[in-house]
């Protein structure tokens, strides 16, 4: 039983990541854009999460973690960008 | 016992796969860039909360023990996704929303983003004389 | 008027003599829990030589960043925070379950969009801090800005009919509270 929830949820995700494609595809202004990728790489942490379920090993976790503190930073940049035009000031 | 692990962990996994798909479903069907930003901010992060409590769960009853780096990634997207929610909407407000439509702040200055670095300059050394 | 000789600290009181020694090892007590914690957590075993690896760290941290941090905030109220904490996370999930239904079910006409402005009690930086990441979380509604003397905050609802509920509900439910715990 697990192992359909398991599937189901991978369906889903992988629904999810496909749109957040189409949406960095065509954008209707740049502030969709930079939300859409925010949103893949927290997909991405999800479906880490689940293969490593899949597998029976915690080392995926790693991987997400380093994600899930990481990821954020390039969407600060992009917006810090837009709104200053300079990154680091 | 391990049928009432095995219902736990099933319903959490098809939750958050719920709501992994209606957080991305909602940026392609809201209309308006400030309504699309509230669905993929919170409904992902909860459906990311959903896979790591049912990782928890799997974890405990295969034997392998309990191990905190789940929490430690949901505590650490619960800290950074208002982050970004708010840095994007300082964009959207930026580009797109004239100062007009927005309401008073009620006092002497303007919202943040909207002031420029000059008057804040010049606010900063009128409110020290 | 205290004498010159004895230490002061940011607010102009005067310390007692063996508090500068203890400010001076750990500048932010709080800050080195949280750290020793944290860092258990990260390795997944709770032993000797974790403790002593995350005692080090919760040390060397907090003193080598101490220049940037100047002012503490004062934590005084231990069960608020539970509390606090405890509503936060009840409301992050019912609300959740809101919005989804609101996003799939209900039509794009229907739908009234609203930016409400929220004056604020609180003064200072981590609290406001606090209560924006907290408004972001709950469903519903999404802190946008801040005034620039810090003084209002400018929040975006999804459907709203009636902003002055919104405006209401917020500083009652998580303003108050924030209030009695950051002062």
């Amino acid at each position: 039983m697990i192992h359909y929830a398991l599937i189901f949820a991978f369906a889903c995700f992988g629904l999810a990541l496909l749109m957040n494609l189409y949406r960095i595809i065509e954008a209707p202004g740049v502030g969709d854009r930079i939300l859409a990728l925010d949103t893949m790489v927290v997909n991405s942490i999800a479906l880490l999460g689940l293969y490593g379920i899949l597998r029976g090993t915690t080392v995926y976790f790693e991987a997400s973690m380093l994600l899930a503190m990481t990821g954020f930073i390039s969407t600060v940049a992009y917006t810090r960008f837009l709104l200053r035009g300079d990154i680091i000031e | 016992m391990e049928l009432l692990a095995e219902i736990l962990i099933t319903a959490s996994l098809v939750i958050s796969g719920i709501f992994g798909f209606v957080g991305s479903y909602g940026l392609l069907k809201l209309p308006d860039p400030m309504t699309r930003l509230h669905a993929p901010t919170k409904a992902t992060t909860l459906g990311v909360g959903g896979v790591l409590i049912a990782s928890m769960l799997y974890f405990i009853v295969l034997g392998d023990g309990l191990s905190f780096h789940e929490l430690l990634i949901t505590l650490f997207l619960f800290l950074t996704a208002p982050i970004t929610a708010n840095f994007i909407a300082k964009t959207q407000l930026h580009r797109n929303v004239p100062m007009d439509d927005l309401p008073k702040t009620g006092t002497g200055r303007p919202w943040a983003t909207y002031e420029s670095d000059e008057a804040r300059a010049e606010a900063e050394a009128n409110r020290n004389p | 008027m205290s004498p010159a000789f004895l230490a002061h600290d940011e607010k102009g009181r005067t310390m007692k003599r063996g508090a500068t020694m203890f400010r001076k090892i750990l500048p932010h007590p709080w800050l080195t829990l949280l750290l020793v914690v944290v860092w258990q957590m990260m390795m997944n075993s709770i032993s000797l030589g974790n403790l002593v690896l995350g005692l080090i760290l919760g040390l060397a941290i907090p003193i080598i960043t101490a220049p940037y941090w100047p002012n503490r905030p004062r934590l005084a109220n231990l069960p608020m925070i539970i509390e606090y904490t405890l509503i936060v996370l009840w409301d992050i999930v019912v609300a959740n379950v809101v919005v989804a239904m609101t996003v799939m079910f209900k039509r794009n006409r229907d739908m009234k969009p609203a930016w409400v402005a929220i004056p604020l009690d609180i003064r200072t930086p981590e609290a406001i801090t606090v209560l924006a990441g907290t408004i972001t979380m709950t469903p519903g509604t999404v802190s946008s800005d801040v005034s620039a003397c810090g003084r209002s905050l400018l929040v975006h609802c999804l459907d709203a009919p009636d902003p002055n509920a919104v405006r209401d509900e917020i500083k009652e439910r998580y303003e108050r509270r924030l209030k009695e715990i950051f002062e």
